[in-house]
């Protein structure tokens, strides 16, 4: 036995040229759309700026997007900071302004910082929401659809209160909202969440009407599965792929929900600092001070672009259809 | 298998309906109903298969699930050991869960792919409490030798699997509850020639170790006339003849049959067949025709085919009865001047569910 060459491997290890994972075949998909793989890579140097800015602005407080300058105001970015003027609490950090300063001389690196966490956190939670209700109402209309409420079907119910918020122009309906109540950053989330959910309602109705009639679910109903177990364990997990694709781009359309409601001023309020109230506040300046409308505006064009590119991306990869190429 | 006694059916059948709604216009009115399934009537033998072929599209599929209960049935009586099926409450129907088990045509389909083929196979053990932990570990593997496969495949996900190996997970699925009773719609349709015969093979097997009996849906004759004990003969929701296996394919009666037969293959090339050629298409089951539903396509076919719906004319009782619904062979009028006493559950039954009842 000794003398054998040991370069031959044994015959079961051959069974071991496992077919890849779906997940690594979605990686290798995604991985084709060059763009979208440098958007995701935006997109993760912006949650690592934005978890960055919490702990940097809020927690250890190195850089202060409230201290007012009045002496230093509208420097231009990668400008230095007059630092015998100021006092040592109020130095920006390293005497540099990265991205200049705004009219009452505050950094505005700091509030660009402050203001990532503040979109990304209303991005993600906005979407949050919006995929719970989402999830609940389409599973309801695709699994309960047939059950009868009286003279109306669920389904009937539920879809056509989906049209009609879909009817509803959403945006004058926020700011109707978010007039009357107080303009907190957490009613923002909620009323960007309770608007947007309809697009992955109707996904995930018919993701639930196609897979009802697979024959999985059916064995799983022939086994005396109980509902809830059918939905969540045999539903939910096959449906999730076009729910995430829609929350990928919703994330974008919840930042540009928020900064529009900044920019009008029914979003955030000062001296809280969003990407939308910056550019609200530069834009009064834009000739003297052009930096403090370009920097909040390429922040949100960049960032919301990349969202819809690895939205995109993540579609090509996830369809079963697109998949063999 | 055929030297089981002819004893008490496992399963009865009695007119059998199944009719959809298709709804059409503004309000989603239902405008007509497609007949699927039409007053069908059959017994299956404890360890027996019984072979249900025709058409794509013919109600094979609906029978079988509607035996389940997956698919509410419109009409009919399903008794199960004795028990009404379409009146179980849910203590029953747990029960009913665990004697009747149904085998899907699409390996690929039919198996969730988000769970490894241990959860699977161990899922329906889990949620009835019948073993858990390590009990429920040896059980699945345990199943997975049973269906021939490896039980170290227990932690792998389906994809990783060939479509005979994931007929055979389903399979062991299906078994994990110890059912009775299975229905196999068109186990081995979707798979290869070579794979077919070790599908077929095993569920022989299995069905000689546990006393399985199987409905078993299918549109290749060869492959009923492999594994069945009798065939059932089906077209456009309806029941067109009835027999052993040996008996149906040596003498089919009904001109459907024959022309089913005639069309075949052999796999022998010498042999020249004489080809029942149809001509037209299936009509659609939302206007079935009157009469016997195959008169408009039929070679043979009478005045009366037009009018009349075909008589049941019986030869031979029990698990080796002939029926044919053909006025080829006999006239409507012998068949009600025979006695009218029924039994008092099958009173919901349409004709020929009543008129095969009581020939037993």
């Amino acid at each position: 036995m000794a003398d054998l060459p040991r370069t031959v491997a044994p015959v079961d290890t051959v069974d071991l040229a496992m077919p890849e994972t779906p997940l690594q075949e979605v990686w290798r998909v995604f991985r084709k759309d060059r763009l979208a793989v440098a958007s995701l890579g935006v997109l993760l140097a912006l949650l690592v700026v934005a978890i960055a800015g919490k702990v940097l602005t809020d927690w250890i407080v190195l850089v202060n997007p409230e201290t007012v300058r009045l002496p230093e105001k509208f420097k231009p970015p990668m400008s230095y900071a007059a630092t015998e003027l100021l006092s040592v609490a109020d130095r920006p950090p390293f005497g540099l302004y990265l991205l200049g300063t705004d009219e009452l001389g505050r950094d505005v690196f700091a509030r660009m910082l402050q203001g990532s966490f503040v979109s990304l956190s209303i991005g993600f939670i906005a979407v949050g929401i919006s995929v719970l209700i989402g999830i609940v109402l389409g599973g309801l209309a695709g699994f309960y659809g047939e059950v009868k409420l009286g003279f109306i079907s669920v389904d009937t119910l539920i879809m056509r209160f989906t049209d009609v918020m879909l009817c509803f122009p959403t945006f004058f309906l926020i700011l109707t909202v978010v007039a009357l109540l107080p303009p907190s950053i957490y009613n923002i989330m909620i009323v960007i969440g309770l608007t947007s959910w309809m697009g992955t309602a109707r996904f995930v109705r018919a993701e639930f009407l196609a897979l009802r009639e697979q024959d999985f679910v059916v064995a799983a109903q022939a086994l005396g599965l109980p509902a809830w177990r059918i939905i969540f364990r045999h539903m939910v997990p096959n449906a999730i792929a076009p729910v995430l694709v829609s929350a990928t781009i919703g994330v974008a359309s919840a930042i540009l929900t928020e900064s529009a409601l900044s920019f009008l001023g029914f979003g955030v309020q000062p001296p809280y600092a969003t990407w939308g109230n910056i550019l609200a506040d530069g834009k009064n300046f834009i000739f003297d001070a052009p930096w403090l409308f370009f920097i909040p505006g390429c922040a949100i064009l960049t960032v919301v672009l990349a969202f819809n590119l690895v939205g995109e991306a993540l579609r090509e990869a996830l369809n079963p259809r697109l998949r063999r190429r | 298998m055929n030297e089981q006694p002819t004893g008490h059916p496992l399963l009865e059948v009695r007119g059998l309906k199944k009719y959809f709604p298709l709804r059409s216009g503004l309000f989603s009115r239902v405008s007509a109903w497609i007949k699927a399934v039409d007053d069908v009537s059959f017994d299956v033998y404890p360890g027996e298969t019984l072979g249900l072929v025709g058409e794509s599209g013919c109600g094979k599929t609906t029978v079988g699930r509607s035996i389940l209960r997956l698919i509410e049935p419109t009409a009919g009586e399903i008794r199960f050991a004795g028990m009404d099926v379409r009146r179980l409450d849910s203590t029953q129907l747990r029960w009913l869960r665990r004697q009747m088990q149904i085998i899907f045509q699409d390996p690929y389909s039919s198996l969730n792919p988000r769970m490894t083929v241990g959860a699977i196979i161990g899922e329906a053990l889990y949620v009835h409490g019948l073993a858990r932990g390590q009990e429920l570990d040896r059980r699945v593997q345990e199943l997975l030798a049973q269906v021939g496969l490896s039980p170290s495949y227990r932690s792998r996900y389906p994809h990783e699997f060939s479509g005979g190996q994931r007929q055979r997970i389903g399979i062991a699925r299906a078994l994990a509850l110890q059912p009775r009773f299975l229905v196999c719609d068109e186990p081995v349709s979707a798979l290869d020639v070579s794979i077919q015969a070790q599908i077929l093979n095993l569920l022989q097997d299995l069905q000689q170790e546990l006393g399985l009996s199987y409905l078993f849906i299918s549109h290749d004759l060869n492959v009923v006339e492999h594994i069945a004990d009798r065939v059932a003969v089906m077209y456009l929701g309806k029941l067109v003849e009835m027999a052993p296996v040996d008996e149906l394919f040596r003498n089919p009666l009904h001109p459907y049959t024959q022309a089913l037969m005639s069309a075949n293959p052999v796999p022998d090339p010498t042999i020249r067949t004489r080809r029942i050629v149809l001509a037209g298409d299936v009509p659609s089951p939302v206007q079935p025709p009157a009469g016997c539903p195959f008169h408009p396509r039929c070679p043979q076919v009478m005045a009366r085919c037009k009018t009349i719906a075909p008589p049941l004319v019986r030869s031979g009782h029990g698990k080796d009865e002939h029926v044919v619904w053909c006025h080829l062979y006999g006239t409507a009028e012998s068949e009600t001047a025979s006695s009218p006493s029924l039994s008092s559950w099958s009173s919901t039954a349409g004709d020929s569910g009543a008129a095969f009842l009581q020939g037993r």
